[in-house]
């Protein structure tokens, strides 16, 4: 929670416009949004908490539940469909086991699809944690789970 | 201010030059620009672009190793970072340039390229691997055997208004854009030119809006300025959601001060002291570097208040999108930036005398506010000078899918769509023939290939069932299903619709249900609710549905919603009669009208497949022909992947 007030402190007299921004930043700083969040969101803007789950549950960018150590977006955009970005989405849903918009039971990898992240001159494009794999093909797709989940193993 | 190469006296002389022409600057200031170009140098300059699609091809990974390198070999050298010149396919790009000589471009050069292409250049041979060209400058030495970059078949029939800077210069640098003839515009404007005035300017050059409509963007600004109130806002729309387009992006990661004086002169013309620029969340990188401009501005007094001592003030705010397509709608967004759910409103009123804050607002899009400042500096004739009867001035198209040279184009309106893919796209990847170029993204359509030589303007688009939309080009191969493409934009604007009114909401989920059917096998049909004989009224009811909705939906994103599958019924109707009466999909994409036959001449029997099938479908004994049971069979195409001997197909 303490980190939810210091999200607040950045927005002094905020009123309804800064409900996004903040939501934004809440989500950036401990990864979701949990119940006691929006409560303390709601306390903080004299909102309703039905209100502002209104609002987030409005737009695809904010989450409920906690990512797992890697998020792997996999881009839908008509670039990548063309290029067969759906194949690789039926790989990564098979090798991990998971719908989009779950997260592996090890907590290793969180899946989702995103509309289109602006890289339609590579696609079809994969990012994780933010990072770019570019062209990827269907059976590259067992090399990088198991790239990152090495990596996991190595910090452990 | 940093990022800076001149002192601070010749800053200030040239913050009060800019509304005089460039000529009658004096020579010491001539001479800074001439600095600050990078015309004079003292040491090499390295360049690696390194925008958000550079970064994704490894950018980043060669830019390390190229400081790694100059550390170990003790070469002093500078690195600059710039955006994208818009060539994605041959990312990363490194430029070199060695003093008093041109500027030399190489492409894909990845860090394990690093090596080899900095020896070389330092040991003053120019390698003619990875080589792209060199950049044309009279003011320096060229080299005599290599080609030049604005001779390549991918730039030399591209007019450069929006992108000139993009990819060339270091786009944190505000006096680099301002040597290149940045903010004299503005001055100009400031200096001469009261709002109206500069509204008719626009007015005059045939400026239409760039994110989709094609308003008339001097006719629209009007609106507000007519409108009396104590506040007014612009809002730019940088909030590219279409699938497909990302000439906005780069714009603002490789020349952000071009959008932000754009948006200072647009402002100027409604009277507005308050702007937005709503951007999406995932362009990290493009708010990074707006975020850096709206702060050198600042320091430069060339946002603020009493902007070049004019009276005139201005305040920029970011405001982060968090992922809404409908966003891209003007009252969504407007209800978006005001912290409500980004759901449209019925129109009348138009923001223009009701938007943001129920101010009058006017909303335009990157592209649009890009090309401001190369009319307020050149004047309207610059302008409409170029283009066809209707549509003026330049569009860019980013340019993706089966398509050799993927990137940003950016060429006259008029020219021919075959131009723009065979031309500068270099044609269609492997040898495979053209099928169809999706323009407009989900609420425009596909040309297909009789119409490849139509001169792309807003009007031609529509005659021919497209729109121009913000610009994303698709361009499909013969193994691209139609009926696919058509569900996959509705599942897209199902969705994403809002929800707000029925026809959009239900009416998109039922088109999307009728395409499911019509690709779907008869194994899973259920035959109780009659869906055989459905299937066979899916074209009629889907052209039904289709008016219905253009007729009734609320916002510009339902009633275009159902052209996609209108485009692709008008060009493309056999291919849904092949999938609804013969149950067969052409092109073998849609998984359950297809099956995957192992030729027994070919299969040597290595068992590979078998190895890797899923649902263990394929059989056979080692060294002997192997077969799949279609019913085990999911379609995932994995043995396609993995058989050495081209022994599978797909029927």
């Amino acid at each position: 929670m303490e980190r939810v007030n210091k999200v607040f402190e950045k927005y002094p007299n905020a009123g309804r416009d800064s409900l996004i921004p903040i939501l934004q930043d809440v989500q950036e700083e401990t990864g979701f949004l949990s119940k006691d969040a929006v409560k303390a969101i709601g306390n903080y803007l004299n909102l309703p908490t039905s209100k502002i789950y209104g609002v987030a549950t409005f737009y695809n960018q904010f989450r409920f539940e906690a990512l797992g150590n890697f998020h792997v977006q996999i881009c839908r955009g008509t670039a990548c469909h063309v290029k067969g970005s759906a194949q690789i989405l039926e790989e990564f849903k098979r090798e991990l086991n998971i719908e989009p918009g779950e997260t592996t039971r090890d907590e290793v990898f969180s899946l989702e699809v995103v509309a289109c992240i602006g890289a339609c001159g590579l696609a079809p494009a994969i990012t994780v944690n933010g990072k770019v794999h570019a062209k990827v093909k269907p059976d590259e797709v067992k090399d990088i789970i198991k790239r990152y989940r090495q990596e996991v193993k190595e910090n452990a | 201010m940093p990022n800076t190469t001149i002192d601070n006296s010749l800053r200030q002389e040239l913050m009060e030059s800019l509304d005089v022409d460039q000529a009658q600057w004096s020579d010491e200031l001539k001479e800074g620009m001439q600095e600050i170009k990078r015309k004079k140098i003292d040491k090499p300059v390295i360049y690696v672009g390194a925008g958000t699609c550079g970064l994704g091809a490894g950018a980043g990974e060669t830019l390390e190793k190229i400081n790694d390198y100059l550390n170990e070999n003790n070469i002093e050298a500078s690195i600059k970072e710039v955006g994208c010149i818009g060539f994605c396919v041959e990312e990363p790009l490194v430029d070199n340039q060695m003093p008093g000589r041109t500027r030399v471009s190489f492409s894909e050069i990845t860090e394990d390229r690093v090596d080899d292409l900095l020896d070389s250049v330092f040991d003053g041979e120019i390698p003619t691997e990875n080589l792209l060209g060199q950049f044309k400058d009279e003011d320096l030495e060229a080299y005599s055997d290599l080609p030049f970059l604005n001779e390549h078949d991918f730039f030399k029939d591209q007019t450069r208004m929006v992108l000139p800077n993009c990819g060339v210069v270091d786009p944190q640098s505000l006096e680099e854009y301002i040597a290149h003839g940045g903010y004299q515009g503005l001055a100009q404007i400031l200096k001469t030119k009261t709002p109206e005035e500069l509204c008719n300017m626009v007015e005059d050059s045939g400026l239409r809006g760039r994110g989709g409509g094609g308003f008339p963007t001097g006719t629209k600004w009007k609106f507000a300025l007519n409108t009396a109130a104590s506040q007014k806002y612009f809002v730019c729309n940088a909030d590219e959601g279409d699938p497909g387009a990302f000439m906005d992006r780069a714009v603002i990661e490789g020349d952000p001060y071009r959008l932000l004086e754009g948006l200072t002169i647009s402002s100027y013309a409604i009277g507005a002291s308050n702007a937005y620029i709503y951007i999406r969340a995932e362009y990290p990188l493009a708010i990074k570097r707006l975020e850096h401009a709206i702060a050198t501005l600042k320091e430069a007094g060339l946002l603020g208040d009493n902007i070049l001592n004019s009276g005139f003030n201005l305040e920029i705010k970011i405001k982060k999108g968090a992922g809404a397509f409908v966003c891209g709608e003007e009252t969504a967004l407007i209800h978006s930036i005001e912290g409500k759910r980004g759901m449209p409103r019925p129109r009348p009123p138009f923001p223009a005398t009701r938007g943001l804050f129920d101010k009058p607002t006017i909303i335009n899009n990157v592209e649009t506010l890009a090309n401001l400042p190369g009319i307020a500096r050149n004047g309207a004739d610059w302008f409409n000078s170029r283009g066809t009867e209707g549509s003026k001035g330049t569009k860019v198209f980013a340019l993706s899918g089966d398509i050799n040279h993927t990137g940003l184009v950016e060429v006259e309106m008029g020219v021919k769509l075959r131009d723009i893919i065979y031309n500068i796209g270099g044609g269609i990847g492997e040898g495979k023939a053209y099928k169809a170029a999706q323009i407009g993204g989900p609420s425009g359509g596909c040309i297909p290939e009789q119409h490849l030589d139509i001169e792309i303007d807003y009007e031609s688009l529509q005659e021919v069932g497209a729109m121009m939309g913000s610009g994303g080009l698709v361009v499909m191969d013969e193994d691209t299903c139609m009926v696919d493409v058509a569900k996959f934009f509705m599942d897209f604007i199902q969705r994403e619709s809002c929800g707000k009114c029925i026809p959009c909401r239900e009416g998109t989920r039922r088109m999307l249900d009728i395409l499911k059917a019509i690709t779907r096998g008869k194994k899973k049909e259920n035959q109780d609710k009659h869906e055989t004989l459905q299937r066979f009224k899916g074209v009629m009811y889907l052209e039904r549905l289709s008016e219905t909705i253009q007729d009734s939906a609320l916002c510009g994103l339902g009633q275009t919603a159902p052209n996609p599958v209108l485009s692709t019924l008008r060009w493309f109707r056999d291919e849904y009669e092949k999938h609804i009466y013969e149950r067969k999909c052409p092109a073998g994409v849609c998984k359950d009208l297809i099956n995957y036959t192992i030729d027994d001449d070919k299969c040597v029997g290595c068992t590979l497949c078998a190895k890797n099938c899923p649902t263990n479908a394929i059989k056979g004994k080692a060294k002997a022909p192997h077969y799949i049971v279609s019913d085990e069979c999911v379609r995932c195409g994995q043995c396609v992947n993995v058989c050495r001997f081209d022994a599978i197909s797909v029927k």
